[in-house]
C-alpha cells in the first residue's frame, strides 16, 4: 500500500514513464517525497524504494549524497545564501550574516515555527549578479545586506504561498547576470525545486 | 572584422522572448534539425569534425572526434550536461533559460548523428527556472512533432527527458553524471574501462555533450563547417562564451571572438576594475584553473593553446576578477572550501586532502597560522596532484581533487609574502576580514612527508 495520495501516485507513474529503467527515477521521486511530507522521512524513502524496485538502503545512499535532499525538518522557506568565491568577493558573507541576524536562524538551522530555514551554499550560478540568494531555489541576484533583511521580514510577514523569482528580484534584487526577459508566472511552493514533471510548480492560474 | 554572435544572437536581438517557440521558428529555427534527418551519421560526424567545434564543458575536446568514438552497440544514449556548477560559471544557465529551443535543435542533430533514440538533459537542481523553460520548450517540441514518435514526419523516434540534479558539483563530471542519471550516488567511474562512448548510461555507448556545445550545432549546419571554422584564425574555432564576474564594472556572459587578450576582456569588455582599483589576480577558467596575475599574463591571448602554455586553462570559460583589496588567503580558502565540500569522497587524497587544505587556509586567515603552514599545504597538495604541475598528475579517479590545489599553487607562486604576513600579524588585515562561519578551526596537522621520513631523534 502506498503512503502517497492518488494524485502523487499518478505523478510517480508519469515520472517513471520518462525513464528506460526504474532506478533512474530515484532522484525525481525523492523530490516528490519531499513535496508530499515537507522533507524526506524514512517512510518516504521506503516508498521511493518500492516504486524503483530497489532497497531503502539504496535510496538512502542516494538521498544522503545530494545536498538538496533534506532529511530533517525544513522551513516553508529555505533561504540559501551563496558564499562561494564570486559572491564572497562582492559581499556574500555580509548578506548571509544579515539573513542570520534578522531571522535569528543560524545557517544550517530552522526556526521554531518552521517558517524559515537558512543555509549558506556553494556557487549557484549567479556570479554575474553576485551576491545571490535563493528562496526555495528561486533566484534573487544583486542582493545587499539591507535588502536581505527586508526579504526576511517579507517572508515572515507576507508569507507568500508561491515564491516567484521575478517578484523577489523586483523587490529585493539588483544587478543581474543577464537580461531575464519577460516575467514568469507562478513559482515554488516549498523547499524543493519547482518543476513541472514533479508537480511542484504553482502557476498563477491555479492559485 | 568583428565576429558575429552565434549562440547568443537571438537573445541579444530579442531580449524579451528569445525563449519562445514562436520567436525561435521566426528566426530560422528547426530548419537544420529537419535537414539533418537526410544526412548520414558519417556526413554529420565529418561536418562537425571539420568545424573544429571543441566541447564547451571544460575539457575542450573535439566534439566531432568524441562522436566518432561511439561504439557500435545499440541502443546508444545522449546526455546533455547542464549541471553547470563550477564557481564563476553561469553561461549555460543563460543558454537554457533564454534559448532552450536552440539547444533542443542541437540535441536532435546530435541524436541523429549518433543514432540515439532517447536523450536526456541533466540540469542542476539549483536551476529550476532554466529547467522549467527547457521542459516547456520540450513539451512544445513534442506537440509539434519535433520530438517523440516519427520526428518531422520521418520514421525516426526521439524521446527527450529533462532530469533535475540534486546539488552535487561532481555530477558535472561525465561518468558521475551517468551514475546520477542511473539513480546512483554521483561518484565518478574509473576510465578505463568506463569510457561513456563504450560503457556509458546503462553500460551502453553514450555521448555526453555540454549545453553550449550542442547549442552551436544548428549554426554549424546552417553556416557550413568551413565558414564556422573561419570565424577564428587560431586553433579554437567559432566563438566562445565567457562568464565574467568579481570586481569588474560590467560582469556578465560574453560571446567572444578568438584572438583578444585578457586586458581586452577585463578592461575593455568588462569595463575595468570597480572603483578604479588595481587588478591583483584573476582565475581564467573557473575555480579549477590555476590563477593568473597582471604582471605575467595580462597581454596573453585568450586561447586554449596560449592559456595552456602559461600553465592554466580556459575550462568552463569563467573569469573571476579580484582587485587589490582582495585577501588572497581568503580567496584561496573559498575556492578550496568549494572542492572540499564537493568532493564525492571516493578517493582518499581528495577527500582528506581538500579538507586539510581548507582547515590550513582557514587558520592562516583567522590568525592561528604557523610558519610551516604554507609548506604543509603544498605538501598536502603534492599528495593530491604530484608536483603541482599543469596538466595535473592525478592520484584520483577524476580531476576534482587536483583542481583544489590551484589556489595553493597561486599562493606559493605569487603571494608568499601575503601568507607570511598573515602568520606574523596573527590574521587578516584586509577590509571586511571576519569569520564566515561559526565552526571551529581544526588545529593540528598531518605530518609532512619530510618529517615522516626524517630519522627520529635519539631520546
Amino acid at each position: 500500500m502506498s503512503i502517497w495520495s492518488e494524485a502523487t501516485q499518478q505523478r510517480a507513474r508519469d515520472i517513471l514513464s520518462r525513464y528506460p529503467e526504474k532506478r533512474s527515477a530515484v532522484m525525481p521521486l525523492l523530490y516528490l517525497a519531499m513535496a508530499e511530507e515537507g522533507h524526506l522521512t524514512n517512510e518516504g524513502m521506503a516508498e521511493v524504494a518500492n516504486w524503483c524496485e530497489i532497497t531503502p538502503a539504496q535510496v538512502q545512499a542516494v538521498a544522503s549524497f545530494y545536498t538538496m535532499y533534506k532529511r530533517e525538518r525544513t522551513g516553508k522557506y529555505l533561504v540559501s545564501c551563496c558564499t562561494s568565491i564570486s559572491c564572497m568577493l562582492l559581499g556574500g558573507d555580509d548578506v548571509l550574516h544579515a539573513v542570520e541576524d534578522e531571522s535569528g536562524v543560524p545557517h544550517g538551522e530552522t526556526d521554531q515555527e518552521g517558517v524559515l530555514s537558512v543555509e549558506h551554499v556553494e556557487c549557484i550560478g549567479a556570479c554575474g549578479g553576485a551576491p545571490a540568494v535563493q528562496v526555495n531555489y528561486e533566484l534573487i541576484e544583486g542582493v545587499t545586506p539591507e535588502k536581505a533583511r527586508e526579504l526576511v521580514q517579507w517572508l515572515k510577514k507576507a508569507k507568500p504561498e508561491v515564491v516567484n523569482t521575478d517578484e523577489m528580484q523586483q523587490l529585493f534584487g539588483g544587478t543581474r547576470s543577464f537580461d531575464w526577459g519577460i516575467a514568469e508566472q507562478g513559482g515554488a511552493v516549498g523547499p524543493y525545486p519547482a518543476f513541472q514533471p514533479l508537480g511542484t510548480v504553482e502557476s498563477e492560474a491555479e492559485v | 572584422m568583428s565576429t558575429p554572435l552565434i549562440v547568443t544572437k537571438r537573445m541579444v536581438d530579442h531580449p524579451s522572448d528569445s525563449h519562445t517557440l514562436e520567436r525561435y521558428e521566426e528566426t530560422g529555427g528547426y530548419v537544420e534539425a529537419k535537414r539533418a534527418l537526410g544526412l548520414t551519421r558519417d556526413e554529420l560526424v565529418e561536418e562537425v569534425k571539420a568545424s573544429g567545434l571543441l566541447g564547451r564543458g571544460g575539457a575542450a575536446f573535439s566534439a566531432g572526434l568524441k562522436w566518432s568514438f561511439l561504439a557500435p552497440a545499440r541502443p546508444s544514449y545522449l546526455v546533455i550536461n547542464g549541471d553547470e556548477s563550477e564557481p564563476g560559471t553561469f553561461k549555460d544557465r543563460q543558454l537554457l533559460e533564454r534559448d532552450p529551443h536552440q539547444m533542443i535543435e542541437g540535441i536532435i542533430i546530435t541524436a541523429i548523428a549518433n543514432e540515439v533514440h532517447h536523450a536526456f538533459v541533466y540540469i542542476r537542481g539549483e536551476y529550476p527556472k532554466p529547467a522549467r523553460r527547457v521542459q516547456t520548450a520540450v513539451d512544445e517540441a513534442y506537440a509539434n512533432g519535433y520530438l517523440g514518435k516519427g520526428i518531422f514526419g520521418s520514421d525516426y523516434d526521439l524521446e527527450l527527458t529533462v532530469h533535475l540534479g540534486g546539488g552535487a558539483y561532481i555530477c558535472g563530471e561525465e561518468t558521475a553524471l551517468i551514475n546520477s542519471l542511473e539513480g546512483q550516488r554521483g561518484e565518478p567511474r574509473l576510465k578505463p574501462p568506463y569510457f561513456p562512448a563504450a560503457k556509458g548510461l546503462y553500460m551502453m555507448p553514450t555521448i555526453v555533450n555540454n549545453v553550449e556545445t550542442v547549442s552551436n550545432l544548428p549554426h554549424i549546419l546552417a553556416m557550413g563547417s568551413d565558414d564556422y571554422a573561419s570565424l577564428s584564425d587560431n586553433a579554437d574555432t567559432g566563438t566562445f562564451m565567457m562568464s565574467l564576474s568579481g570586481h569588474v564594472n560590467r560582469p556578465g556572459n560574453y560571446e567572444l571572438p578568438h584572438g583578444i587578450t585578457w586586458r581586452d576582456l577585463i578592461y575593455d569588455i568588462g569595463g575595468g576594475i570597480t572603483g578604479d582599483k588595481e587588478l591583483k589576480a584573476w582565475i581564467p577558467g573557473g575555480a579549477s584553473a590555476p590563477w593568473f596575475v597582471p604582471e605575467e599574463h595580462l597581454d596573453l591571448e585568450i586561447s586554449k593553446d596560449a592559456t595552456a602554455a602559461a600553465g592554466s586553462m580556459l575550462g568552463s570559460g569563467a573569469v573571476i576578477v579580484m582587485d587589490e583589496d582582495t585577501c588572497m588567503v581568503r580567496a584561496a580558502e573559498r575556492v578550496v572550501r568549494f572542492f572540499a565540500h564537493e568532493s564525492c569522497g571516493q578517493c582518499t587524497p581528495c577527500r582528506e586532502g581538500t579538507t586539510w587544505l581548507e582547515m590550513i587556509l582557514r587558520r592562516i586567515e583567522e590568525g592561528q597560522g604557523r610558519a610551516v603552514d604554507l609548506d604543509l599545504a603544498v605538501d598536502v597538495s603534492d599528495g593530491i596532484s604530484i608536483g603541482l604541475g599543469w596538466p595535473p598528475k592525478m592520484t584520483t579517479i577524476c580531476p576534482l581533487g587536483p583542481s583544489a590545489v590551484s589556489p595553493i599553487k597561486a599562493l606559493k607562486d605569487y603571494f608568499i609574502d601575503e601568507v607570511d604576513r598573515h602568520v606574523a600579524e596573527g590574521g587578516c588585515w584586509f577590509p571586511g576580514a571576519k569569520k564566515t562561519l561559526n565552526t571551529p578551526v581544526l588545529v593540528g596537522s598531518p605530518t609532512t612527508r619530510a618529517s615522516r621520513s626524517a630519522p627520529r631523534a635519539e631520546s
